[in-house]
């Protein structure tokens, strides 16, 4: 009836779990209640769970990205101090089938549910309003992608409490993931989560490349996108081209482990490097579909506070359509030592070097956008300044890997470990940073705390030196990936100060909470709020409507005739439009998606455990939910040009009264 | 899935902009997707060829005569969908749901001889398990067969769509738009599949 489930699968006699469980119950309980409290269900299913509007969505997913910082970073934590007292003798408090549990789960749940869910949270709440659209193309489907993500989310949390997660790394390499090796659930919770949130971004993929390119304002040609629209242009290619290889991958897995097939065992003729060619075929593209958003920020931000246009946007635009094509054709050097020869390696080796020049193209445009620009040095530029600095030393370390005999040697240690987290916290996170402190007043109609937006970025740009130039360190000393405790004690000084650095980054993410709860505080002072909806006197038209935005967020489709015409359209006092308001049609809310994402979970959680009717019925639930859907013709509705004039006139009082202030 | 809620920015007044709705277009990215899949697939299955591991060859196992009108049947769907496509834009109700209907008889019996084929091979003892080559065989050949699979239940759905109010709609048109699309990729692949699989194998 219940498959493998029993309840010896409920880890009772790891105190640690248990604490985090009883943490997370209260937590979850005093959320419920305060919810109950309040009388709040109502309006959280109404206008949250169910709404299809790419605003709302962008925010619960960026909420879901920061839970999950949470979780993995505890990981981190967990892990940098394990190390640092696991030495000569000492086993540390983690024992090896705990801590290979947290180190592939961060990894997954970093990528995965932080960095990934992060970035779609952007995306939502950034492109619509960049290109003048009212919404995603497939506002649905915009719901189920996100309903997909959550439930993979929680279902990579439940195997804290009820089972196991997987013990094999982040990527779960064979054979050590089949079932000869790997006979236990951990590794069924890893590929049914990161399957399911991988349609989900899939999905997510079709709705922006769609979106981008039919939904564009009249007038916006390609080449007068936004940056941070053209990134999240080249982001959907990628995923679309790379995320059904990692179906298939996995897919591949999980037929080794349920029916017994050989496609990566030792035995029945399967290919272990098969498996690693694959999943790095989507790995590295992957690694760009993080990064390029974050470049796209960055192409925001730099030219706001620098006061200027920014520098050779059609370099901007080639170089990040460079990276697109060139993210395909490096995935070997993730395993140089496979033995493909050194014909292919050097090929491999030199695709990864010249990816530097496209970055190296984008890093001098925001140098000269800065150069003779009136900088203001709010956090924002703090970031992007921090970013600058740590990613290029990543990028070099990067090239240094790239050559095929270094990667020889420094294959497997912590140097590997040192140059990623230089090139992921460095960019990718700062750059979200930036982007969540950029575009929160747009979402919220008042700007983020900047004091502890500053002590955020420095306990975090400093803690990263403390915790991975170490790192660096102890990889050239051949120190490997993934120990659980260690002899040499040439080692040990390393491990210590990489602990003092992830106390410094601990710091860094209490400031950002802190942050979070201090500008919810605030944000009705008048110093913090804006009526304008164009706080940062920014250059493109998310900026031309108020903030928070209506849900239809312009109530006239503005038309383009340039890069930065709403900034041009200020300058010159123009701006406005005479075009009558009209009724605006929309989508009506749905809970279709949550259902979706509920049915999905069973699938997931009825095949972790192997009980079968739970999945079938997940199946099921999910054909039917698709098929009402189908069948629902009341999907829609209008807003009328009544109300829209409404909004408007509210919008100009509020305008007014600030005014008068 | 595929629905059409939202029209695209402003369509009323800059029709010049955009002829057809996103929907169409999105469902067409959509099966460049399944084409990267079917593609990965593929090249599995290129690795993995001639790893036997002491069990049967394609040569001993594959009955081209069996496949063959298999690729016939669904060749012929392909047709028949679209006369039932042609139907539906005449607005021919009667004609529609024969076509359709035939379309889904021949679907169905590709399904049932793939399965007849699978099983007679598992019980002989050359499942998917036996050897590498088998294990991609069966997945490749199985995942083209699930997609048809899923074609079946929504030719059902839109069949019985088409007597509701929704019939003829837009949304509807834009539905079997994006169906026969699904239905006419799927013998693309099946294409593929013939040659490179099964001709391939045994030549």
């Amino acid at each position: 009836m219940l498959g493998k489930l029993t309840l010896s699968a409920i880890p009772f006699d790891v105190p640690i779990l248990v604490g985090t469980f009883v943490g997370v119950a209260v937590v979850g309980v005093a959320v419920l209640g305060l919810i109950t409290y309040f009388g709040k269900w109502g309006y959280l299913w109404r206008e949250w769970l169910t709404t299809v509007d790419h605003k709302r969505l962008g925010v619960m997913y960026i909420v879901l990205a920061l839970v999950m910082l949470f979780r993995g970073f505890a990981d981190a934590l967990m892990m940098r101090t394990q190390l640092a007292i696991a030495y000569n003798g000492n086993p540390g408090y983690l024992p090896p089938h705990h801590y290979d549990q947290i180190f592939s789960a961060h990894g997954t749940i970093m990528i995965f549910f932080m960095a990934m869910a992060f970035m779609t949270g952007l995306f939502n709440v950034v492109v619509p309003l960049q290109i003048g659209a009212r919404d995603v193309a497939f506002p649905f489907l915009n719901s189920v992608s996100f309903w997909l993500t959550t439930i993979s989310a929680v279902l990579i949390n439940v195997s804290l409490f009820v089972g196991e997660f997987a013990q094999v790394g982040w990527l779960a390499y064979p054979p050590i993931s089949e079932m000869q090796f790997s006979p236990g659930v951990g590794i069924d919770y890893y590929i049914w989560a990161v399957q399911l949130s991988g349609v989900g971004t899939l999905l997510t993929g079709v709705n922006f490349f769609t979106t981008i390119l039919k939904m564009r304002a009249p007038g916006m040609g390609l080449m007068q996108m936004p940056i941070f629209t053209w990134t999240a242009f080249c982001a959907s290619i990628l995923i679309l081209a790379a995320f059904p290889v990692l179906t298939v991958t996995l897919g591949c897995l999980s037929l080794d482990r349920y029916l017994g097939m050989h496609f990566f065992t030792n035995d029945g003729g399967g290919n272990v490097m098969l498996y690693l060619n694959m999943i790095w075929a989507w790995g590295h593209p992957e690694v760009y579909i993080l990064i390029l958003p974050a470049f796209g920020v960055f192409s925001e931000v730099v030219p706001t506070f620098s006061r200027k246009p920014l520098f050779g946007y059609a370099t901007m635009v080639w170089a990040t359509i460079a990276i697109t094509f060139l993210s395909f054709i490096v995935w070997v050097h993730h395993f140089f030592t496979m033995g493909a020869g050194p014909s292919v390696n050097a090929f491999f080796g030199i695709m990864t070097m010249i990816i530097a020049v496209p970055t190296g193209v984008k890093i001098f445009n925001w140098l000269f956008t800065m150069y003779k620009g009136r900088i203001e040095f709010n956090s924002m530029m703090y970031w992007v300044l921090g970013f600058m600095v740590t990613f290029s030393i990543g990028g070099m370390t990067g090239v240094m890997l790239a050559m095929p005999a270094a990667d020889w040697v420094l294959h497997n240690s912590l140097f590997v470990i040192a140059h990623f987290h230089n090139v992921i916290i460095g960019g990718v996170y700062f750059g979200y940073v930036t982007g969540l402190n950029y575009w929160w007043p747009k979402i919220m109609g008042y700007k983020m705390n900047e004091t502890w937006g500053k002590r955020a970025f420095f306990f975090w740009f400093i803690g990263f030196y403390f915790a991975f130039v170490p790192l660096y360190i102890a990889g050239f000393e051949g120190m490997t990936r993934r120990l659980n405790h260690y002899d040499n004690p040439d080692w040990h000084l390393q491990m210590q100060i990489a602990e003092i650095g992830v106390l410094l980054i601990a710091c860094g993410v209490v400031c950002q909470l802190t942050q979070i709860y201090v500008s919810i505080r605030d944000g009705k002072l008048p110093a913090n709020r804006d009526f304008t909806g164009d706080i940062w006197n920014g250059r493109t038209l998310e900026w031309s409507i108020p903030s928070p935005p209506p849900a239809y967020n312009f109530a006239v489709i503005p038309t383009i005739n340039g890069l930065d015409t709403f900034h041009n359209e200020k300058e010159q006092g123009l701006g406005g439009t005479d075009k009558p308001l009209e009724d605006i049609h929309m989508p009506k809310n749905t809970s279709a998606g949550v259902f979706i994402g509920v049915f999905a979970f069973l699938i997931g959680f009825g095949a972790i455990w192997y009980i079968w009717w739970l999945a079938a019925l997940g199946l099921l639930g999910v054909m039917a939910t698709i098929i009402l859907r189908s069948a629902n013709l009341d999907i829609d509705y209008y807003v009328p040009a009544s109300e829209v004039q409404r909004d408007l006139d509210e919008h100009s009082r509020k305008l007014m009264a600030q005014a008068a202030e | 899935m595929a629905h059409q809620a939202i029209t695209p920015a402003g369509s009323a007044h800059d029709e010049h902009e955009h002829h057809e709705t996103p929907v169409v277009f999105g469902f067409w990215i959509y099966l460049m997707t399944d084409c990267v899949l079917f593609g990965t697939l593929f090249a599995v299955f290129a690795v993995m060829r001639n790893q036997f591991a002491g069990g049967p060859t394609g040569k001993e196992l594959f009955d081209l005569q069996g496949v063959g009108l298999e690729t016939l049947i669904l060749l012929l769907s392909s047709i028949t969908f679209g006369f039932g496509a042609l139907s539906a834009q005449a607005k021919k109700h009667g004609l529609f749901i024969f076509w359709l209907a035939v379309t889904f008889l021949l679907g169905l019996s590709f399904v049932g001889m793939e399965i007849r084929e699978f099983s007679h091979m598992v019980a002989e003892g050359n499942g998917p398990d036996r050897s590498a080559f088998l294990s991609a065989f069966f997945t490749l050949v199985s995942t083209h067969g699930l997609h048809v699979t899923c074609g079946l239940i929504w030719i059902a759905v839109v069949a019985l769509q088409s007597f509701g109010s929704q019939a003829w709609t837009p949304r509807f048109m834009s539905k079997l738009t994006c169906l026969s699309l699904f239905w006419h990729f799927l013998d693309i692949v099946w294409i593929c599949v013939f040659t490179f699989v099964y001709l391939m194998s045994v030549i």
